[in-house]
């Protein structure tokens, strides 16, 4: 496939942004390793040979039994020696660089929270499970929750904006009074009764805050376009007979996009904050999920164990840091004016 | 001894040389003008004087002398003194250079105040007598108005007062009148011309425009991309002028008239044509009047003919030419092609705006910025000409780059990459492109250089040859006018003043307003014949 030359000069724009190009390398290694979670971070080894079978036991589920008909016929504990002999006996195991998963519970540790050591680099947490572990799934866990939140909340506020600022008049007054009355909404409260009611999961919590979170981009769009809808080129477009929905998409929204794409690294880095900060207070993802905001509560209580602290700090801000350096340099290289 | 002295004064940005190597000197009591089109370096010449220079813009060597003070070796305290205490400035932009937040005798008295040349007591009449001075009518209430209530005549008329504030010895005006209308240029420029006389000022003029040059000014340097080419007395350089651009600048506001037309069929007929705004008044916003932008004006259009629709802004000139594409509400019908365009359904209307395009004023504001010239000019194809393959839209593409004089290899290319006059050719390819049958221009080139104007008044006629497209030409300047119209009608507060045909009306105008906008435009109407280039 070859590249316009327009993309190719917003590439080579961007490639020039040398933060933003390493920060996006940074944030390709760690959304490639978060991504591949099962296959790094894992209590189930994620290839092994049994009688001359191939089994990939990260994603099947094998019952016990397969191995030895005394044990249970749930899934295999990969971790109980007696398992582990009865397959070495017969084929052999590849185990993941980290042998525990999010929530393998690491029982030969020392006392909880232990400290760094070579088996657990980052330590464990106060229930004995590998910090590095949960920070990988973690990181899967907020990224995959922040862009779900961004681009679904996005499309939503922009085209909300676009109409807002395109009819304005009255489409503008009513709509604009509505946002005021739904951003007063307390949505912290309403979280509050609704985690009373319900066990927040992963879907629930994305639609519940996208409920709230659309409002960001509807402002900076729809002032946007009401700027535009009186220039000269809108109005040579209407002249032209060109349809509403079309000034709004081709001629329009590229104007508007700059200061979108300005607030879409903020939007993200905030809906990550936000997971994590519900998840702090516990009103977030149900309890034992990996999630960062967790590993922060656990660090608050266990300030004896710094460790927790630090790669809490580490991996958020730096998340934070690496989306925001990518969200300037995108910027930039949007820029028309820029060569 | 001369006022201001500049010697060898070069400028440079970014390693490119703006202004090269230029002098000139200004006497006091004489008006010197630094005419040229944008991009001569003329007002970066001009800024220099007060060291104002933009950053990033560095001099390269050079004396200044102001007043007997070296500028380049001068402290930024004297600098200070000089700014304002010994040459005043007068901007462009009277809106923009005016603080929008404080009250106009205020900022006056501010000027004054930082000289520390009066005393705080007397400020208000001194304020008062500076206003009364510069022409401000009513000036004991105008003093405390805040500038968006002026006009922009009046807020030029403040900053002349705050430039004269400290009794400067020399008066820098920026292109004092550019953004004013015909009439209200000459009278600020009268104004000057009358300070000048009762000051003994020194006035140093920045204009793109030697019309005004010849009535207003002693001396004339002529600049050219950053070099001074001609400088002369204004007799001198307006009788004989030696340099070829100085001749191109000259030739370039005289327009011979266009062939007369025969008779052509009526293709437009628009009759009763009013455009009416509410006043609101009150919290409640309740309707408390009407103001008429446009006022029960008819006219016709004939096939291939040019009507030149003349006013100053306010006139309700440019609202016609929205009404006509329906863009904006209006009273009245408008015959086209059989149809009335006001009672048309929206689908009915859009069939027809093929046959009806607009070129607006402002070549900046007038493209998408993020389209490419391609999309831009194919916009009006992938509408009404919906049968078309990719590659014959390319095609015609071409074909409409070519015709208005721009290399084919610029469709791939954004607006923001191409000069104001490319900017409007491209504006105008678009509009072609559909072929329409009437073009509406709203003063297409009010934002040019006068030699870039020449150019698409050039391809503008030759078009309409070709093409026979009737033109509605838009403007507020007569001279452009009279290039292309052939038949005028004269606006004034949204009512016809005057209407018929351009030889008569130039030769000879009927109503005391068309004979005062013709005073003001300064057109030579008779040599005009004589110099002209089309």
């Amino acid at each position: 496939m070859r590249l316009s030359p327009l993309w190719q000069r917003r590439f080579a724009i961007f490639r020039a942004h040398r933060r933003g190009w390493v920060s996006l390398i940074l944030f390709a290694v760690i959304f490639v390793v978060s991504m591949g979670a099962n296959f790094i971070a894992n209590d189930k080894p994620f290839l092994m040979e049994y009688r001359g079978h191939l089994y990939l036991p990260a994603i099947q589920q094998i019952s016990g039994q397969t191995f030895d008909p005394n044990f249970l016929p749930t899934e295999a504990d990969y971790t109980n020696p007696q398992v582990k002999a009865a397959i070495r006996a017969h084929g052999w195991m590849l185990w993941p660089p980290i042998p525990f998963s999010y929530d393998t519970i690491v029982w030969n540790a020392r006392l909880a929270p232990a400290p760094p050591s070579a088996e657990h680099p980052l330590g464990t947490d106060e229930v004995s499970r590998d910090v590095l572990a949960r920070v990988i799934y973690g990181l899967r866990l907020s990224i995959l929750f922040g862009f779900g939140l961004t681009i679904v909340a996005s499309i939503i506020g922009i085209v909300a904006g676009a109409v807002q600022g395109f009819y304005g008049g009255t489409t503008d007054l009513f709509f604009q009074r509505f946002i005021e009355i739904w951003s007063g909404m307390p949505q912290l409260f309403l979280l509050i009764i609704l985690s009373s009611i319900i066990a927040p999961s992963f879907w629930i919590l994305l639609l519940f805050l996208l409920l709230f979170s659309w409002m960001t981009l509807t402002g900076v769009v729809r002032a946007e376009f009401l700027r535009a809808r009186n220039l000269d080129y809108v109005r040579a477009a209407r002249a032209l007979g060109v349809p509403d929905w079309r000034i709004m998409l081709r001629h329009m929204l590229p104007n508007a996009m700059i200061a979108t794409l300005t607030f879409l690294p903020f939007i993200l880095s905030d809906s990550v904050t936000l997971l994590a900060s519900l998840d702090f207070l516990g009103f977030g993802m149900p309890p034992g999920a990996p999630s960062l905001g967790e590993l922060v509560s656990e660090a608050k209580d266990n300030l004896q164990a710094p460790w927790l602290g630090f790669t809490a700090f580490i991996t958020l801000g730096g998340i934070l840091i690496i989306l925001i350096f990518i969200g300037e340099a995108v910027r930039d290289s949007f820029d028309p004016r820029k060569s | 001894m001369t006022l201001l002295s500049v010697q060898n004064l070069s400028l440079s940005a970014a390693h490119k040389t703006l202004v090269d190597n230029i002098s000139f000197h200004v006497e006091p009591g004489e008006t010197l003008a630094i005419v040229g089109e944008s991009g001569s370096g003329k007002t970066l010449s001009a800024l220099t004087v007060l060291d104002l220079l933009p950053p990033g813009v560095t001099r390269g060597g050079g004396h200044i002398l102001l007043d007997g003070c070296d500028i380049t070796a001068a402290t930024p305290a004297q600098k200070q003194k000089l700014r304002g205490g010994v040459a005043g400035m007068i901007f462009q932009e009277p809106m923009s250079s005016l603080n929008p937040l404080q009250r106009v005798g205020k900022q006056i008295a501010e000027a004054m105040l930082l000289h520390g040349k009066f005393s705080k007591n007397t400020l208000r009449s001194r304020v008062l007598d500076l206003l009364r001075e510069v022409g401000l009518s009513d000036a004991e209430h105008r003093m405390d108005d805040y500038p968006h209530l002026l006009s922009g005549g009046q807020r030029q008329r403040v900053m002349i007062a705050i430039a004269l504030a400290n009794n400067p010895k020399l008066l820098i005006a920026d292109e004092p009148t550019t953004a004013l209308d015909v009439t209200l240029e000459k009278q600020i420029l009268d104004l000057i011309a009358r300070e000048q006389k009762d000051r003994g000022l020194g006035v140093l003029l920045i204009t793109h425009d030697l019309g005004l040059v010849r009535r207003y000014a002693d001396r004339v340097l002529v600049m050219d991309q950053g070099k001074a080419i001609e400088d002369n007395s204004a007799e001198e350089l307006f009788d004989h002028p030696q340099h070829p651009q100085t001749q191109r600048l000259l030739a370039a506001r005289n327009f011979a008239p266009p062939p007369p037309l025969p008779n052509a069929p009526v293709l437009l007929e628009a009759s009763n044509l009013s455009v009416k705004f509410p006043i609101l008044r009150g919290a409640l916003r309740r309707k408390v009047g009407e103001i008429a932008a446009v006022d029960d004006i008819s006219f016709n259009l004939r096939a291939g003919e040019t009507l030149g629709l003349v006013g100053e802004s306010g006139s309700g000139k440019s609202t016609i030419g929205l009404l006509l594409l329906r863009l904006i509400r209006f009273e009245g019908t408008v015959l086209f092609d059989g149809h009335d365009l006001c009672r048309l359904s929206k689908t009915a209307l859009n069939v027809l705006r093929a046959d009806l395009q607009i070129v607006f004023q402002d070549p900046y504001g007038s493209l998408a910025p993020r389209l490419t010239v391609a999309d831009i000019i194919s916009e009006g194809l992938t509408l009404h000409e919906k049968h078309l393959t990719r590659a014959a839209r390319a095609a015609r593409v071409a074909a409409a780059l070519t015709e208005v004089g721009l290399p084919s290899d610029a469709a791939q290319r954004y607006p923001h990459e191409f000069s104001g006059g490319q900017r409007q050719r491209i504006a105008i390819a678009r509009a072609l492109i559909l072929q329409p049958k009437i073009l509406i221009l709203d003063e297409p080139t009010s934002a040019l250089d006068v030699t870039v104007q020449a150019e698409i008044l050039e391809l503008l006629r030759s078009l309409q040859i070709r093409h026979g497209i009737a033109y509605l030409f838009i403007s507020h300047d007569l001279a452009v006018i009279r290039a292309l119209a052939h038949r005028i009608i004269v606006l004034k507060n949204g009512k016809i003043v005057e209407m018929g045909l351009a030889d008569t009306v130039f030769a000879a105008p009927h109503a005391a307003y068309t004979k005062t906008l013709l005073a003001a435009s300064g057109l030579n109407l008779h040599s005009s014949h004589a110099t002209s280039r089309l």
